[in-house]
């Protein structure tokens, strides 16, 4: 932490007064340029579609545990997917799988995590007003929500949504023959990802253009708090990977609607030989992972952020390793675009390739492994304080380290050639990026409602709320372990036809039941959620005794997060319990020369310096 | 287990209740001494309880992950019945070793100082912002260890998908939707050719043998089992009609993708017949299963076949029995070319010939038999 070059800052115009201008409740509440309002049109979008999402795995959860059970009582919400004997649909099993996975990979850890934390974090942290760019954040919002009510409309189609899995391999997404959901519910899917990519992308040119340019005096690059760090790594995975997906899902929409054959060669189906030759499902499936294996990190790096700044505040402690946590999220950062192809060892592909993957695999496991190391020491010497978000962090650390160790065994091509698509997987990814990301999205809420809403959240409802959640994503995840190493292939509506999948049917039923409990554990959140929301015990403006600027704001902020000038920045973000000084906490936007106590040497050179900060002059023709 | 699971539940919701009670009477009561009101992050006098609940959540964790591990291993990795599946097997245990010793020693670490560096109001957190050495040595030693699972992994991968040896037994497997297809080269041990558009199920043809090539008129092939010899290479050439599908041979540590247009291949040694393995398992009914695992619609957890690996003497006298597809399909002659026609009918029983033949084939046929 020692001198920066503040040359480079440039920053935001500075009004020195809050702009009062009657806003009508279309242009305060729905299409509002507030990043603010943006990110709880996120969440709230996001908590509605992860409800959705969580019932759908109920559902299959049922069949797999109970395939014999009468279904009858879902008839009222399935209508026909439960046919006369009570039995659900096989059909409409495949695309509750489907489902389940576009809306909690996309809908609700890329959008709901992402959009939210990045637009209410991004300028609170960094000291600005709002995003570059209010007009294109608004856009991007309701780009995402156009995608969401085509996703969602397709749910009521005649033949169902898209049913080919989340990774929509073709052949069978491209064929109607070949598989109901594959007609108009794959149109819908596609466009609707086509609209999301639209709508991510918006947001991350947003954010990393904010992060870039609209930080306020003082706060160079190495006084980010690790939230903006992983926000800004996360817009530039997405920047770089989303446009091939939508080239993958255009080329399949050209294959099947116009008669291209990108991805279709010698197929014979239903009788009948199709004119397609040349094309490669294998090609999909590159252009697929390309962005499919950046995606979890899309989903996890924000994730450590979020985790980093609540364990860092609640141990009352500096991270452990700064530096080190931005440079492992670099080098993830970095390592996500050439690892996607571990996820087509077994595909057929060049064995050589296969090779090189493994290798650049392994290698991702040992910045994450660092993370991880970081994180625990941050905890020694802590003095802890187990708020919701606190607990919610720690069971994020904790999956992150057991379901990425899995991880080690999947990378290993020799080794995957046996798990690949079975439960061993399914319960790898659930843990490493599902309940974790999940986790410290709650952990955020929690952490941050104050900000959001000016009032608290209730802790012991969080406290029940985690106790429940993670002992049962634990109950969920370990066995279904077990169930993979037994090689119980995924997707599978049941696996009663194979004498050497016959067994386990106890610990299927024990993996239903803690996913129903955990489903069902979120409504407390909910409830939780709303209801502080109007009736909470109302915050006060830095309840966390947090060092970060948004705890610098009124609690009642309004557009533009600081009525007055926006604070300047002096040190950075992890002040905790230094040495000398008074309180356990030091906000950003203490100068030195007001701790000399506390300061350590270098620190106390920098005092001069404190005044260059202070004077520099912005462009005030950029706009608010 | 219905009952023990019923037991646990209520036991479970009582103990959640008495929780919460606890809870908001001390919360209650903590209240009170709060000093300052703008602290509301303050810790409440549930942190002792939540730290101790990280603590015994984990003590129990780890008694409950052990016993079930135990308990459940019989029903593991079921018993490697292939060569290299032993050779996979052995690295998957090592892998599984270190990264058990990691999960136990990380997590430990993780509760244990949740638990000790619970918050108190006598001390003050340590400001210890960074080591430099210790960065090292957790970025060296995961890094050595990956490195020498890398180095092993590549060598079993590479050996796995090394060319199959000269002499390995050739067997052709087509999914479709939603089952296996098996074929065989017959006395030739030579592949007809064949073409997807060629493909006609009705005729009785749905590989879409070539039957310009005269090396498909002995090609036969099975759609309930596939048959191979023990103790022999043998080759699987992997093909798909339709969607993706894949091969996947649970006892033979075997996966690969059939993929529609581009054949792949995967070949092994199986060194345990059927018959041994039944006995072995001291069950009768055992045998060798095919499944798919790449998704193909509908009854993609239906497409099961049944793999029987015979003693190669078996595995020669079974080939002998099988009839060629043209045999079992004598109409299939008219896509024979008239040159070809004498090679063709050595295949065809003479009582199944089409009655319209003309009469110069039946008697080459008669000639023949």
């Amino acid at each position: 932490m020692a001198a920066h070059s503040l040359a480079e800052e440039h920053g935001h115009a500075e009004h020195g007064h809050e702009e009062h201008h009657e806003q009508g409740f279309f242009s305060k509440y729905v299409f509002s340029l507030d990043h603010k309002t943006i990110a709880k049109q996120y969440l709230i979008s996001g908590i509605l579609w992860a409800v959705l999402g969580g019932l759908m795995s109920v559902i299959f959860r049922l069949q797999l545990a109970f395939p014999d059970m009468d279904m009858t009582f879902l008839k009222p919400f399935l209508g026909h997917w439960i046919n006369e004997s009570g039995k659900l649909d096989n059909n409409f099993y495949l695309a509750l799988v489907t489902m389940h996975g576009t809306i909690m990979v996309f809908f609700v850890l890329t959008a709901g995590l992402s959009g939210t934390f990045s637009n209410l974090l991004i300028p609170l942290q960094i000291g600005a007003r709002d995003m570059a760019s209010g007009f294109m954040n608004m856009i991007s919002y309701w780009l995402f929500f156009i995608a969401g009510v085509l996703m969602f409309i397709s749910l009521f189609l005649p033949h169902g949504p898209a049913g080919g899995g989340w990774v929509i391999y073709p052949p069978l997404s491209a064929l109607e023959e070949a598989n109901p959901g594959s007609g108009t519910g794959m149109t819908l899917w596609l466009v609707a990802m086509a609209i999301f990519i639209a709508s991510s992308l918006l947001g991350s040119i947003n954010y990393v253009t904010t992060t870039l340019n609209l930080r306020t005096k003082g706060m160079s690059m190495s006084k980010l708090p690790l939230t903006i760090w992983s926000f800004l790594f996360t817009a530039v995975l997405g920047i770089l990977s989303f446009p091939v997906l939508f080239s993958a899902a255009l080329l399949l929409i050209f294959d099947r609607s116009f008669g291209t054959s990108f991805y279709l060669s010698d197929i014979y189906i239903q009788g009948q030989a199709l004119p397609n030759q040349g094309g490669s499902p294998i090609l999909f499936q590159h252009l697929f992972w390309f962005l499919g294996h950046p995606e979890v990190y899309i989903v996890i790096l924000p994730a450590f952020g979020i985790t980093s700044e609540i364990i860092s505040t609640n141990s009352r402690k500096p991270i452990f390793g700064y530096k080190a946590m931005i440079l492992s999220m670099l080098g993830i950062m970095v390592l996500a675009f050439i690892v996607w192809a571990h996820h087509m060892f077994v595909t057929g592909m060049n064995p050589f390739l296969g090779s090189i993957f493994m290798l650049l695999t392994l290698i991702i496991a040992v910045p994450s492994a660092v993370k991880g190391f970081n994180y625990i020491t941050t905890l020694w010497r802590g003095n802890l304080i187990f708020t919701p978000a606190m607990l919610f962090a720690i069971g994020m650390v904790s999956f992150f380290v057991s379901g990425g160790l899995t991880g080690i065994i999947l990378g290993n091509a020799a080794l995957d050639i046996q798990l690949h698509d079975t439960y061993f997987v399914v319960a790898h990814f659930h843990l490493v990026m599902g309940s974790a990301a999940f986790f410290s999205m709650i952990a955020g809420v929690y952490h941050w409602f104050p900000k959001m809403y000016g009032r608290m959240m209730n802790s012991t409802l969080g406290y029940i709320h985690f106790w429940i959640s993670f002992i049962g994503v634990y109950m969920v995840f370990i066995p279904m372990h077990y169930i993979g190493i037994a090689g119980f292939p995924r997707r599978y509506y049941q696996w009663s036809g194979f004498k050497v999948f016959d067994t386990f049917a106890d610990l299927n039923i024990v993996i239903t039941i803690a996913a129903a409990i955990t489903v069902f554990a979120q409504f407390i959140f909910i409830y939780n959620f709303f209801y502080s929301m109007f009736k909470g015990k109302k915050a006060s403006a830095n309840p966390w005794k947090s060092n970060t600027l948004e705890w610098t704001t009124p609690v009642d902020l309004g557009h533009g997060n600081w009525p007055g000038e926006i604070p300047t920045v002096y040190r950075w973000p992890y002040d905790y319990s230094k040495p000398g000084a008074p309180d356990d906490f030091i906000p950003q936007n203490v100068p030195f020369s007001a701790t000399p106590e506390s300061n350590t040497p270098e620190e106390n050179e920098l005092i001069a310096k404190e005044k260059e900060i202070e004077n520099i002059k912005y462009d005030h023709s950029i706009p608010d | 287990m219905i009952y023990i699971i019923a037991i646990l539940t209520i036991l479970f919701v009582v103990l959640t209740f008495k929780v919460i009670s606890q809870t908001r009477k001390i919360i209650n009561k903590n209240k009170a001494a709060e000093s300052d009101p703008s602290y509301q992050g303050a810790p409440d006098s549930a942190n002792n309880i939540n730290a101790a609940g990280l603590l015994i959540f984990w003590i129990l964790a780890v008694i409950a992950t052990t016993w079930s591990y135990i308990h459940y291993s019989q029903y593991f990795l079921p018993e490697a019945s292939s060569v290299h599946g032993r050779q996979t097997d052995f690295w998957f245990w090592v892998s599984m070793a270190i990264i058990t010793v990691a999960f136990f020693l990380v997590n430990s670490f993780l509760f244990v100082f949740s638990y000790l560096y619970r918050h108190s109001g006598k001390r003050k957190a340590a400001f210890y912002t960074h080591n430099n050495t210790l960065e090292v040595v957790w970025t060296t030693v995961p890094a050595v260890v990956m490195t020498g699972l890398v180095l092993s992994g590549l060598v079993v991968w590479s050996e796995i998908t090394s060319d199959a040896p000269e002499d390995a037994e050739v067997i052709e497997i087509t999914g479709r939707q939603f089952a296996w297809m098996v074929r065989y080269s017959g006395e030739d041990g030579e592949f007809g050719k064949s073409n997807y558009k060629l493909m006609n199920d009705g005729e009785g043809n749905p590989l879409g043998l070539d039957f310009t090539d005269p090396n498909s008129y002995d090609d036969f092939y099975n759609s309930t089992e596939l048959h191979i010899p023990k103790g022999k290479p043998v080759l699987l050439k992997i093909k798909a009609r339709d969607v993706l599908h894949s091969v996947f041979i649970p006892h033979m540590r075997v996966k690969m993708d059939a993929v529609p247009g581009m054949p792949t291949k995967f070949w092994f040694i199986a060194d345990k017949s059927t018959d041994e393995m039944k006995a072995a398992l001291g069950d009768s009914e055992f045998d060798y299963e095919i499944a798919c695992t790449e998704i193909c619609g509908k009854s993609h957890f239906g497409m099961r076949m049944v793999l029987k690996v015979d003693e190669p003497e078996d595995y020669a006298k079974w080939k002998r029995e099988q009839k060629p597809i043209l045999t079992l399909n004598p109409d299939l002659l008219v896509h024979v070319p008239e040159k070809l026609k004498a090679r063709a009918l050595r295949y065809i029983e003479a009582d199944a010939l089409p009655a319209a033949n003309d009469s110069t084939a039946v008697a080459a046929a008669v000639e023949i038999n």
